[in-house]
């Protein structure tokens, strides 16, 4: 393992990761500071455009720390091609999944005063004379389908 | 990997083809020990898993009205009696890196067959995962009972309106100066309990300088904007389920360090014995808990991003 790196080389790349890692998540909490208003008094980017910015750009270094972890510290780089498939491909089915319950979960969001009052409206008690669960077609003989 | 290497001996069923030798043990098609191969899997199932609660966290975040802001929610420091947003949460990050940097070590001086080498580094990540249990511990204990919340009520609530604190009489509650006790759409309140009752809201006042806290004495409020001004009303919980995702995931990552620092533990005393050295194998076995810990590390990155960051 590692056969292309001597010792001292190794363990360079790891107090380099250690430097790289700590300089990442200190920038990371000084954005955040700034955009959250903490830092400079007046400035932030809580909404619009700015909050879009600052979202992607956390999202961009928390992804690239991940990628430094699993490729230098889990020496992901020097497994053999079809274990780093096997590993990685799956994962791209989460973005399908971010991407579909962040969705239904925003159009949870929008229609809560909807829900509200679908739930306070009183039950249409059903009527007895007529099947259930049937579709009904205006006109039909039966009244129903089936 | 200086793997134990299977001799091709196929010399007794060569009618079989020469496919025969996949189903015999043969050499492994990814040139990794069956242990590291299944250690990958089981992290993929558990990021699979980590990634439901969060995608979870995030879906029910966008479905409500307001959110607790995490520079509001998480600002206290041990023996500090200050508020200082997100700055314990970066200390116990850094933690956890330094961990992942020290088992980094232990798996190289593994391959270097150095059984001190590999002892030392494995105690050195041990007390790194114990640090950041007992950060994490501190914590929620400052959550629990210092700000209420529980798994069933967030205390930790935002303005849907502009409006003004009003005091138990209905009358407008003033500040020291005078001028009305304001709020604004989105601001942040803690609600104080005493004995299950809410008492009053701590806030941070935009006026005042440096990061004291604001209080108000009661509970009603008047709105004088949106769809309720004009409007009396009482300050009101955040969404509970801010609570229950707080405590589960986190709690979720806080087990599975714990259970590397047992298992971390155990890998170091039979290092210690000699047992590895005795395998000559490189100590995969360091390697193989090694990925583990990474991995507690690498989830941490998305728990900070979701939790603290965004």
């Amino acid at each position: 393992m590692a056969a292309h790196h001597t010792y001292e080389e190794q363990k360079a790349l790891v107090f380099y990761g250690l430097k790289l890692l700590g300089a990442i998540t200190i920038v990371e909490v000084l954005v955040a500071l700034l955009a959250k208003g903490h830092l400079i008094h007046g400035v932030n980017f809580t909404h619009g455009f700015g909050h879009y910015i600052y979202m992607a750009l956390m999202v961009g270094f928390s992804i690239y720390k991940a990628y430094f972890i699993i490729f230098n510290f889990m020496h992901m780089a020097l497994e053999a091609r079809g274990l780093v498939l096997t590993v990685l491909l799956p994962t791209t089915l989460l973005i399908w999944a971010i991407i579909a319950f962040f969705q239904e979960g925003s159009s949870w969001g929008a229609r809560r005063e909807q829900i509200k009052e679908k739930n306070e409206a009183p039950a249409k008690p059903a009527s007895s004379g007529q099947p259930q669960g049937y579709y009904m077609i205006p006109g039909s003989p039966t009244g129903c389908l089936g | 990997m200086a793997e134990t290497s299977v001799t091709h001996a196929h010399d007794t069923n060569e009618q079989e083809g020469e496919d025969a030798h996949l189903w015999e043990g043969g050499q492994s098609p990814f040139r990794a020990s069956y242990g590291k191969v299944m250690m990958w899997y089981f992290l993929v199932s558990d990021a699979f898993t980590f990634a439901g609660f969060l995608i979870a966290y995030g879906a029910l975040r966008f479905s409500m009205p307001t959110w607790p802001e995490p520079d509001f929610v998480f600002t206290s420091f041990p023996f500090v009696h200050a508020h200082w947003p997100l700055v314990f949460v970066t200390f116990m990050t850094f933690v956890l890196i330094f961990s992942s940097v020290t088992m980094v070590r232990a798996v190289q001086e593994g391959h270097r067959e150095n059984q001190r080498g590999v002892v030392f580094w494995m105690l050195m990540t041990i007390l790194g995962g114990a640090t950041f249990l007992g950060s994490q511990a501190y914590e929620w204990t400052t959550l629990i009972v210092a700000e209420n919340v529980t798994v069933t009520q967030n205390p930790f609530g935002r303005h849907v309106a502009d409006g003004v604190y009003l005091n138990d009489d209905g009358t407008e509650a003033k500040k020291e100066d005078g001028a009305p006790k304001e709020f604004y759409k989105g601001q942040s309140y803690l609600m104080h309990m005493h004995d299950g009752h809410v008492s009053g809201v701590a806030y941070k006042d935009p006026e005042s300088k440096g990061e004291k806290m604001s209080q108000h004495e009661g509970v009603k409020i008047k709105y004088t904007t949106g769809a309720y001004a004009g409007q009396t009303s009482e300050v009101s919980f955040g969404p509970a389920a801010f609570g229950a995702l707080f405590f589960f995931i986190t709690g979720f990552h806080g087990f599975h360090v714990f259970s590397g620092v047992l298992f971390l533990t155990i890998i170091m005393v039979n290092a210690a014995s000699g047992l590895y050295a005795a395998r000559r194998n490189g100590y995969e076995m360091i390697e193989k808990i090694g990925l583990y810990w990474h991995f507690v590390d690498l989830v941490w990155v998305f728990v900070f991003l979701v939790f603290y960051l965004l």
